[in-house]
């Protein structure tokens, strides 16, 4: 390597981390200061130190944070409602695309064509009317040991998962996926007798591991996420779920220690499933876009 | 011999009788699969229609009624009066107040006066509905811009500003970036992780660590802007100044979502075969000449896919805003989304909410067939 050459390698970096340092301070600097008593943050604030756990670390910022709010509680509705939504995604979107790129019915162009023509519809297009909607659906619930129908989906965790169970995007993603794969490997499970269900979960699903671990990623994220949908359709403690929560929490309190351990703490698990499937993030919105 | 032929003959028959019995089982197998078909679309297409289709209609169908989310009365048919209260806008002029003697009456700071708007306009029938929107004064004369519902039309105007800022500055940013992270460099997939970690973080929560961030007293923001001005700049009230709280916003959502728009970028660049280069640089064409005639024909489609994309994500702003200033301060981070909310959620009023999602709809689809024909024309060429 000439020296000339070496020289503009260091700028490269020297530019990246400048800029890396302009990407990174704000979740790093929000993460050291939920460690650090109220005062240091702000004594810390215009230095390097911000951004680094030096001085005294403490957890009382998190202490206060559980005895002020019912963030666990927030956490766990979060937790069931994402996991649950992603589960029930996964299989009902990935068996609508197989359905659409690899049996063969009446009608299955024009849907095809009308789930990618969705894809264009936000969210929050929709938003205002289906509130009306899910205030006049009923619910299941439990009354002197018998089922009966009640009240509304307002305030409840399932209104937060079934109007996102299914997903134009993802059918989309799943279906580009299912419509690569050799058809000679269905017609040898054909010829042996098998059931189209049995094709799509012996064959189908073996085979499309990174689609589908795609797609529960991105999913994961925009349920965990979640933010205009719950404020509207849920004002109940019991079924809020964390940003929300933070939201509230972020109004009321004034301990800026308190509302970075709030922030921290909820940020975790996105942050370890991003750290995990760092590489998978990386293909899989590239491919995306090409694709889209 | 005889049995042979009788053998012959006899496959032939069961060949012929089995191939009738693969015909029918053939059918039989079409039959199930188009059963199935139904059945295992039937999940995924219920949701579709549930969640998305039916809200769609029927916004479309409650933006014409009165409809509102809790109340004891049937909707009634109320025709386009709610989207004539969204659009309707309208101007007059008001003269300066006269003395007797015909002069021009003034205030303290010699500026002219004028008749107060509330009164004139409940005064005349044609303005009962309006409320003013902007005005600005000439001479001894008052232009005044009315709005029905001015809330709308500054919503409107302040997502359109968004659009306008946003969508250059992330595209521009995630594009200098995929070019800076498309080298062969040691570690360059820890830079192309930090770059895009922002993006898995909540925007709730980076709008809230970024109002810190923003403070005009303890800020970093600020802090920095006045070391390197040597104090001759600011300090600026980010998100409480009225003229500086979108930009504020609109920094904050292009610095959080270009990770995005630069992973696309990147597997655009990665697309562009390498011999396009090598001829170029054989030919001597300069760094800036190669991304000028190669890179950037070479990203085209990927061009048009991310400015769709980010435009439309763009005009839904709505949480930032709720966290970081609530709509203010005087309405300048108010959006589209916003109001929606306020009025079809806050106040209830879901017709009113529903025509303005219908708005929004088609403003979405507007500019996603502008854009198509747009890029479409330069292909053509």
């Amino acid at each position: 390597m000439t020296a000339n050459k070496r020289l503009k390698t260091l700028g490269w970096y020297l530019v990246l981390a400048g800029l890396g340092y302009l990407f990174l301070f704000p979740l790093l600097f929000m993460i050291v200061s939920s460690f650090k008593p109220e005062s240091a943050i702000f004594t810390d604030l215009y230095s390097l130190r911000a951004i680094l756990p030096v001085g005294e670390l403490t957890l009382d910022n998190y202490q206060g944070v559980f005895d002020k709010s019912r963030i666990g509680h927030y956490f766990l509705n979060s937790l069931l409602i994402t996991g649950g939504t992603v589960v029930m995604g996964l299989f009902v979107n990935s068996l609508l695309a197989f359905s659409l790129s690899r049996l063969e019915w009446r009608g299955q162009k024009l849907i095809l064509s009308a789930v990618i023509a969705l894809m264009i519809i936000p969210l929050e297009a929709v938003v205002v009317p289906m509130l009306l909607l899910v205030s006049q659906l009923p619910s299941l619930g439990w009354e002197e040991g018998r089922l009966v129908l009640e009240g509304s989906w307002m305030n409840t965790r399932h209104v937060q998962m079934l109007p996102f169970v299914a997903n134009a995007f993802f059918i989309f993603l799943f279906y580009q996926f299912f419509r690569d794969i050799p058809k000679d490997f269905d017609e040898a499970a054909k010829l042996d007798g098998a059931s189209p269900f049995q094709i799509y979960r012996h064959i189908i699903v073996p085979m499309s591991g990174p689609v589908f671990a795609t797609v529960a990623i991105l999913h994961f994220m925009v349920m965990w996420n979640q933010y205009l949908w719950p404020i509207m359709a849920v004002q109940s403690e019991a079924a809020r779920p964390v940003m929300p929560g933070i939201q509230i929490f972020f109004g009321r309190e004034t301990k800026w220690g308190e509302i970075f351990a709030y922030a921290s703490f909820i940020t975790l698990p996105v942050l370890v499933v991003f750290m995990i499937f760092q590489k998978r993030f990386v293909r899989s919105l590239a491919g995306a876009g090409i694709k889209g | 011999m005889h049995s042979s032929i009788n053998e012959t003959k006899s496959v032939g028959l069961s060949a012929d009788a089995a191939g009738a019995g693969r015909a029918t089982d053939f059918r039989q197998a079409r039959r199930r699969e188009r059963r199935y078909g139904y059945l295992l679309s039937f999940p995924a297409l219920l949701g579709l229609f549930m969640f998305l289709v039916l809200p769609f209609l029927m916004a479309v169908g409650m933006s014409f009624t009165d409809q509102r989310l809790l109340s004891p009365n049937a909707a009634e048919w109320v025709g386009l009066r709610n989207y004539e209260r969204l659009l309707s806008v309208d101007w007059l002029v008001q003269e300066a107040e006269r003395s007797d003697l015909g002069e021009v009456v003034r205030d303290a700071g010699g500026e002219p006066e004028f008749p107060s708007l509330r009164t004139v306009l409940r005064g005349d029938p044609a303005y009962r509905e309006y409320r003013e929107f902007t005005s600005w004064q000439w001479g001894e004369k008052r232009y005044v811009l009315l709005a029905k519902d001015p809330r709308f039309i500054q919503s409107f105007l302040n997502t359109l500003l968004f659009v306008m800022l946003v969508v250059p500055l992330q595209c521009g940013l995630a594009l200098g970036l995929a070019l800076l992270i498309n080298r062969q460099l040691r570690g360059i997939s820890v830079f192309r992780a930090i770059f895009f970690s922002p993006v898995v973080t909540s925007i709730v929560v980076v709008s809230i660590v970024w109002t810190f961030l923003y403070h005009r007293d303890v800020g970093v923001l600020n802090h920095y802007l006045q070391a390197l001005t040597f104090g001759l700049v600011g300090p600026i009230d980010w998100l409480g100044d009225s003229d500086w709280a979108m930009p504020s916003i609109v920094i904050m959502s292009a610095w959080q979502a270009c990770g995005v728009q630069m992973l696309i970028f990147l597997a655009g660049l990665q697309g562009i075969s390498q011999d396009l280069y090598e001829a170029a640089e054989l030919d001597g064409a300069g760094r800036w000449s190669q991304f000028w005639h190669i890179t950037l024909p070479g990203l085209r489609n990927t061009m048009v896919f991310v400015i769709l994309s980010t435009t439309v994500q763009a005009f839904g702003l709505f949480t930032q805003v709720d966290v970081m200033t609530g709509g203010g301060p005087q309405g300048s981070t108010s959006t589209v989304m916003f109001h929606a909310v306020a009025k079809g959620f806050r106040e209830q009023d879901i017709a009113y909410g529903s025509a303005i999602s219908v708005v929004f709809f088609l403003v979405i689809l507007l500019i996603a067939l502008l854009q198509k024909k747009f890029f479409d024309a330069r292909e053509a060429k």
